[in-house]
């Protein structure tokens, strides 16, 4: 039976539950729900809770350790004579589940009885042929002892999966019993629903924790398997990019590393300035009017995604940049440049750049505006000479939290920046990041043993310390200013 | 104390100013107020033109994308060729290749010949035909399949013309890029303008580019957005469905529950950092645990669903914790007062005076999660598919495209056509957001309640 109908049937037998011990708690309580220390229908939800929580519980910790012990027992059956050269147990093991789903198949559609398959011998019978008949492609031909653990294979599978059937549907059960056992007017069992409620409520806001380990333990898991293949010191300290299929690659991390502060400072030079001034411009002198339109304009910049920057850098800012500047300028011939990717990804960043400032000034007490008026200050004067500064924590915090954005950005680069590994200081010539990078090593058929592509885990991961670094250290910079005030 | 006149300088002989008339010094304050003015304009002015060339570069050169030329034939179905041995079994008729449809479009193309008297000199009816797609006799295949009962009749079709051809009344193709163009040559195009004459070769709306799947390398005039809005629909039922419900749970614990322990606080400063972690990490995730470790699907919506769940989350938490907060606490006071326990409190009078405020950041969330392109990329959804996926919950299994990796998958091909078809789902990605924007302040302006 499939895991989903399994969990539609605990689901029902949770629903019957609730129906079930809601009418029990009036029956004890003689009709009268006065007399019951809860409403009748936390009665029912402790029954569907006991009958549910468990059964499910145990029904995930099952799927996922079921697939290790099947392994473990099968991958035994192999003679190690029948993994080929080149291969490993992990990749036969890979074929043996193939065969197992493909057997499935010719049960269900080929025509074959479950009799048939039994005494099946893959010394008589070309499996891979009969296979391929259902539409099962493998790549080699079926040995012995692979085509045995795949029957045993599917057998444990099966067997197991009728167990943990069996005993979720148990659980379920036994739970349901137990909680409407319990049932009596005394029973507090609002209090015992509302604590199974908390406990569920904790282990939502946990999944962002558990998102953080699984972000941290895969990159670091994966990272360690490609320091095992490739020197670290070659990673970190190498001047060439170079990787090849076959192997023998140069895999230094600096040309990218390069590349991407180039484009990140570039965008920051754009969107700094026209930022602050913008959100010093809307904080301080724009009429409400003003404010009303250009505000929502701005931030509409934040909510366009960056696959639209990406091709407006690749179809209308490129090219213009290098028939404008680049080719009179001799700079280049190429329209994905350092350049392109860096003044859209600029263009992206103003609305962070702004709205961020923007609330800083407006933190500054109007005491200080007022005090600096009152000397005769000029407006632009009290700006630059009193706000400022008072705001400038704030400011740099959002400057970081921007270029942190800018070093992450992907799509931008990916399809305005170019893909040649190098380091130059010419700001026309296509140059890579770490996030091109990564996409190009990971994306297509990847194979998972190789340190061309296992690369772009330890890329993800500098990637990751480098971001997370920037932003502990401007939230640390925006709280403590922002204590300053309050 | 001492007179300060009698120990300081002697004040000496004052310029006669007057107030009306502004000295140098004030004169160059005033400017530089003034230029600081300006530097604000001018910054404003920056943003808002990016915005608008930005969005203008898409339009102008999207639009065209939902036009397409099309070449409207009358085929005579012929029974010689597509039911040789005339049963009219179907089994019969199928045996008949694609190919074997290609010499019904030729003689089409001879009748209107005769009958329009046009024609180029040195064109052969076999030369004309490729004025049509290599779409046009998959697509009579398909017709005839579904209706063998009309072969020996003549059926009217509108036939997609080719990419060059449709490139040439959109001015991306020119008389003389067709001379050097081993697709398309100069005589084509003269064809092309007297069948425009002849009133058979029209632009009109194309519907197919929402509707179709991706098309292949050499037929971009096929290729449309249908696999792609599929796909990126089931993703975000996959984010509305996990999502929401645990996001407004953690962020019920968190505001209304939590106590102010260490717990509480790594939880907080987790939030706050995964808003900020780039989204092509959150790609390697995927990759990492959905895919290697779980075993799930390439490709899959799915995996996508879950990536873009995980990345959504902290946008939902922090809108829904902004949202319960703004509930005043009279409200939770008056029920705690009247006997309700802590979690009657919330779920009988706190929760439903934020929803409002939620589905507003669920939907900005959800936008956000549309519009993510880079952890698509790792996790498998750049594969090219022609197949539509199934319906949920098995579809979301199967392979499919979204909305902005189709855009990044159209701009890595040859063909320059494909760039227009690019902007042309860009325009299609940007309505949606509209769309869920346009609703989200809605909600807010409807029922956000000041208290």
């Amino acid at each position: 039976m499939s895991a989903g109908l399994v969990f539609l049937i605990v689901v029902l037998i949770a629903f019957a539950g609730f129906v079930v011990g809601r009418r029990r708690a009036l029956a004890t309580a003689g009709g009268d729900p006065r007399k019951l220390h809860s409403l009748p229908g936390y009665y029912g939800q402790t029954v569907f809770i006991f009958a549910a929580a468990p059964a499910l519980l145990l029904l995930v910790v099952w799927m996922l350790a079921q697939p290790f012990y099947v392994e473990n027992r099968t991958s035994g059956l192999i003679d190690t004579a029948d993994i080929a050269a080149g291969s490993s147990r992990d990749l036969v093991m890979a074929d043996v589940r193939r065969i197992s789903g493909g057997i499935d198949t010719l049960v269900a559609i080929g025509g074959q009885s479950e009799a048939d398959i039994a005494t099946m011998d893959a010394q008589e019978v070309d499996v891979r042929k009969l296979l391929a008949g259902v539409g099962v492609a493998l790549g080699s031909d079926v040995n012995r002892s692979v085509f045995e653990a795949a029957k045993s294979y599917r057998g444990t599978t099966d067997t197991m999966n009728l167990i943990r059937t069996v005993l979720v549907i148990i659980a379920s059960l036994a739970g349901a019993a137990y909680a409407y056992t319990r049932i009596n007017p005394e029973y507090r069992a609002r209090n015992v629903s509302e604590y199974a409620i908390k406990l569920l409520l904790i282990a939502c806001s946990s999944i962002a924790i558990l998102t953080t380990v699984g972000i941290v333990l895969s990159l670091v898991f994966e990272t360690y398997h490609f320091f095992q293949l490739y020197p670290a010191k070659d990673f970190f300290f190498s001047m060439t990019w170079n990787p090849q299929f076959r192997g023998g690659s140069d895999l230094g991390i600096l040309p990218l590393l390069w590349g991407t502060l180039y484009v990140s400072f570039i965008a920051l030079l754009f969107a700094v300035p026209i930022g602050l001034m913008a959100a010093i411009y809307t904080a301080e002198y724009a009429s409400p009017l003003v404010r009303s339109f250009v505000k929502p304009a701005i931030e509409v910049l934040a909510g366009i995604p960056t696959i639209v920057y990406g091709l407006f850098a690749l179809v209308t800012v490129g090219p213009l940049l290098r028939d404008y500047f680049a080719q009179p300028l001799g700079l280049g011939n190429s329209s994905s440049s350092v350049m392109t990717a860096g003044v859209v990804m600029g263009i992206m960043l103003i609305p962070f750049v702004s709205s961020l400032s923007d609330d800083v000034i407006n933190a500054v007490p109007q005491a200080m505006r007022d005090g600096s008026s009152g000397l005769g200050a000029t407006h632009s004067e009290t700006v630059r000479k009193v706000i400022l500064p008072a705001a400038l924590p704030g400011i740099v915090g959002a400057i970081l939290l921007a270029a942190s954005r800018a070093i992450g950005e992907t799509m931008i680069v990916v399809l305005g920046a170019g893909a040649a590994a190098k380091i130059s200081a010419n700001p026309f010539e296509a140059m890579t990041t770490i996030t091109v990078k990564i996409v190009s090593q990971l994306t297509g058929d990847t194979e998972f043993a190789s340190p061309e592509t296992l690369v772009a885990f330890a890329l993800g991961l500098s990637l990751f310390v480098v971001t997370l670094g920037l932003n502990i250290i401007a939230l640390v910079i925006v709280r403590k200013y922002r204590e300053q005030y309050e | 104390m001492t007179d300060l006149n009698t120990t300081g300088a002697a004040p000496g002989p004052r310029k006669k100013t007057s107030l009306m008339v502004q000295d140098a010094r004030t004169k160059k304050r005033n400017a530089a107020e003034k230029r600081f003015r300006l530097y604000g304009v001018l910054a404003i002015g920056i943003a808002v033109l990016a915005l608008v060339t930005l969005l203008a570069s898409v339009l102008i050169n999207g639009s065209s994308a939902f036009r397409q030329t099309f070449i409207t034939m009358d085929i005579y179905l012929d029974p010689a060729k597509l039911d040789k041995k005339g049963t009219g079994a179907i089994e019969d008729i199928a045996k008949v290749s694609t190919f074997g449809y290609a010499p019904l479009i030729q003689q089409a193309f001879e009748t209107v010949f005769e009958k329009d008297n046009i024609g180029v000199e040195g064109m052969t009816p076999k030369t004309a035909a490729e004025l049509i797609s290599p779409e046009g006799s998959a697509q009579l295949r398909r017709y005839v399949l579904a209706n063998p009962e009309e072969i020996g009749d003549t059926v009217s079709f509108d036939f997609l013309a080719g990419g060059r051809i449709d490139g040439y009344f959109k001015g991306r193709v020119t008389m003389a890029s067709a001379e050097l163009d081993s697709n398309v040559t100069p005589e084509q195009l003269q064809l092309a303008d007297q069948l425009k004459d002849a009133g058979v070769l029209r632009t009109k709306f194309n519907w197919d580019f929402l509707t179709n799947a991706d098309a292949s390398e050499n037929r971009p005039e096929a290729a449309g957005l249908g696999v792609a809005i599929i796909g990126s629909l089931y993703m975000m039922m996959v984010v509305l469905v996990l999502a929401l419900p645990i996001g407004v749970a953690a962020s019920i614990y968190l505001e209304e529950f939590a106590p102010k322990n260490r717990w509480t606080d790594i939880i907080e400063v987790n939030i706050a950092n995964l808003a900020a972690v780039p989204s092509i990490v959150f790609g390697i995730l995927g990759l990492a645990i959905f895919i290697n470790f779980a075993g799930l699907p390439k490709s899959a919506p799915i995996v996508g669903g879950l990536v873009l769940t995980l990345m959504t989350l902290p946008t939902i938490i922090i809108a829904t914790r902004a949202s319960l907060k703004s509930v005043p606490p009279s409200i939770r006071s008056a029920a705690l007062g009247i006997g309700a326990s802590k979690m009657q409190t919330v779920f009988h009078h706190v929760l439903p005076l934020a929803l409002p405020g939620i589905l507003t950041g669920t939907i900005l969330g959800l936008a956000q999660a549309l519009g993510e392109t880079a952890p698509l990329l790792l996790i498998g959804m750049v594969a090219f598919v022609r197949d539509f996926p199934g319906a949920p919950p098995e579809g979301l299994f199967d392979p499919a495209a979204a909305l902005p990796v189709q855009v990044y998958n159209w701009t890595q091909r040859a063909d320059p056509a494909f760039v227009e078809r690019a902007q042309g789902a860009i325009i299609t990605l940007l309505v949606f957001l509209l769309i869920m924007n346009t609703v989200a302040i809605i909600l807010r302006r409807r029922f956000e309640r000041r208290w």
